[in-house]
């Protein structure tokens, strides 16, 4: 009988062409799909890429985005953007997704991932590719090159954590805080090197944009990479998004792979979550932490500005106002997401709360663009990173919590849980 | 200054744990200019002194999960252009540590980086997995690095390493 493997060990076998391995071995890898963005792509890879002299191995499966400089009104980014556009012409490429979104977004939503494949991207996190039941992994811009002139990376097969979470999360409380009570439990290095596989009752009842928080954030845990098992929701999900033929009863982990370690998070006693400044592990239940004043809440990034993020939020702000002086800012992770939430009144919610509505792109995340943090201001936002000078200069300070988080710090002008907000809509 | 250039030999410059990738990188030093200008803000809001002072054939060591954050592999490449020519660390994080080996610059897992003072000189065999505490006459053990990177390290990284490669192929 076959030895049981986990669903990322039977990946990395298929992309290793072996009939199975084992957490420790060091393997080499087909790459099935290569994503890029503007800072670390043509730039940096693809300039390594021309020094090789080489040609991308295979056109079709690159995919190049350009999210990090578009919203930043500077020469030295419209340059950057400038050079992506040519150098994907000059090679031909066929996907070139310009402006239209956060990579780690735009990429499933043009139906690019599907459960069972090996992709690489050029960005920590690339993880969040996990979520479709993809091994997706983040690599630098150097490895992006080796693997745009081969096709290939070395892989050391991870270990498996296993957060299995049980009940239904409550009202007002969301991924996010799944994953920041972690951060909070086993710190920024407390999966490194290790896959982190999200499981449970409170998982199968996730969205898959829900289910996207949780793998993205799998970088925060210090880990290779986090996966969610593909089910109903997922293919659907896909469908809608184009990705063709879908296949899921065939990646599936088996019943008795052995695991490294699992935690268990009884989901329905979990209270939102808010890291202070300035690392994710500083998680604690947000009545911690209520009462701090913000002067900035900021929706947005690949973790925290999909529809059902910016739902969660309008649900939270919806007949309120912001508070007074407080800069309140949402950035749609993409345009399609953008034009959901316009056209299902999402975005007037948040409008008609004073919310300012910004381009897509990764601004606020990494403190460029209109929700950049100004000195000794303290901000909350819905992104994965707090470090110090991350969304701001070094004076700044920055909390991370859920969307209703945020949104509920918005109205208040502190950190408030997004509970007593939500109570009423029950 | 040691000879071999696969042998670094230099000063430690030892700091703690979780110096991540914005400390090592923050953006300004990286969208508007090339890294050769924006080595100068490496750590910049830890250690204003580092980036002025480091000296070809220094040490970087630091405590766990050293280079934890973004993907950007300016990080590691600041370092190696201000002279670093080894980082020893108690861990570090996945993709830094790639980064850093694919540029050539050994990333050594060291449990004792404690034994190790600020100042001190070091001079590191990656390949043995051997550091001398020249100060204090301590020697050290690292984990040896993987023996599949060793070819790729010894070809002064990743470029170089697919470079000679291509050529056999060819
Ligand atoms: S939104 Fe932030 S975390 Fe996401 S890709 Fe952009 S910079 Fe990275």
């Amino acid at each position: 009988m076959p030895k049981p493997m986990t669903l990322s060990e039977k990946i990395i076998a298929k992309a290793a062409g072996v009939e199975s391995v084992t957490p420790g071995d060091i393997v080499t890898c087909a790459v099935d799909l290569a994503m890029m963005h503007d800072s670390s792509g043509p730039r940096r890879a693809g300039r390594m890429l021309d020094e090789l002299g080489v040609p991308v191995w295979d056109k079709d499966k690159l995919v190049v985005i350009t999210d990090h400089y578009t919203v930043d009104p500077d020469p030295a980014s419209a340059a950057i953007q400038d050079h992506a556009r040519e150098w994907v012409a000059e090679k031909s490429l066929p996907h070139f997704l310009p402006d239209q979104g956060i990579c780690h977004v735009v990429l499933p939503e043009n139906g690019f991932l599907k459960p069972g494949m090996f992709c690489v991207g050029g960005d920590s996190h690339s993880t969040t590719g996990g979520a479709f039941g993809a091994f997706m992994v983040g690599i630098g811009a150097t490895e992006l090159a080796g693997v745009l002139a081969t096709g290939e990376i070395w892989v050391r097969v991870p270990e498996t954590l296993r957060i299995d979470v049980t009940g239904k999360l409550a009202p007002g409380v969301a991924a996010k805080d799944v994953i920041l009570k972690l951060c909070g439990d086993i710190g920024v290095m407390g999966a490194n090197y290790m896959v982190v596989e999200y499981a449970g009752e409170a998982v199968r009842a996730l969205s898959v944009d829900e289910r996207m928080t949780l793998t993205n954030m799998a970088a925060e845990l210090g880990a290779k990479t986090g996966i969610v098992t593909p089910d109903k929701a997922t293919a659907e999900w896909l469908a809608e998004a184009g990705a063709g033929d879908v296949d899921i009863e065939t990646w599936q982990g088996d019943d008795g792979a052995p695991v490294s370690r699992t935690i268990t998070i009884d989901g329905a006693a979990l209270a939102p979550q808010v890291a202070a400044p300035s690392n994710p592990e500083n998680a604690a239940d947000v009545t911690e932490y209520a009462g701090t004043p913000v002067q900035q809440a900021y929706i947005g990034a690949c973790t925290g500005a999909k529809l059902e993020d910016l739902r969660m939020a309008a649900d939270v702000v919806r007949g309120r106002t912001k508070a007074a002086g407080l800069r309140f800012f949402v950035a749609p992770a993409s345009n399609k997401i953008r034009d959901a939430a316009r056209t299902d009144g999402t975005l007037q919610t948040l409008e008609d709360a004073g919310a300012l509505i910004l381009p897509t792109g990764c601004g606020g995340c990494i403190g460029i663009g209109d929700a950049r943090l100004e000195e000794n201001m303290t901000g909350i936002s819905s992104t994965n990173r707090n470090f110090v000078g991350r969304a701001g200069p070094a004076s700044s300070k920055l909390y991370l919590g859920s969307p209703c988080s945020v949104a509920a710090a918005a109205i208040t002008g502190e950190i408030t849980d997004p509970r007593e907000f939500i109570g009423e809509f029950l | 200054m040691s000879t071999d250039r696969n042998i670094p030999e230099g000063r430690a410059w030892v700091y703690g744990d979780n110096i991540d990738t914005d400390q090592l990188a923050p953006i300004k030093s990286y969208k508007n200019m090339e890294a050769e200008e924006g080595c100068k803000f490496c750590l910049e809001a830890l250690d204003a002194d580092f980036a002025g002072a480091v000296e070809d054939g220094d040490i970087f060591v630091a405590g766990a999960n050293m280079g934890i954050g973004s993907s950007r592999e300016q990080a590691p490449l600041h370092l190696k252009l201000l002279g670093i020519r080894a980082v020893l660390a108690k861990s570090f994080a996945r993709i830094f540590y790639r980064n850093t080996l694919n540029f050539g610059v050994p990333a050594l897992i060291c449990a004792d980086v404690d034994r190790i003072n600020s100042g001190d000189r070091l001079r590191v065999d990656p390949l043995k997995g051997r550091v001398e505490n020249l100060t204090t006459g301590e020697t050290l053990s690292c984990d040896p690095l993987p023996e599949h990177l060793m070819a790729m390290i010894a070809d002064g990284g990743l470029m170089p390493h697919l470079t000679k490669k291509l050529k056999q192929e060819a």
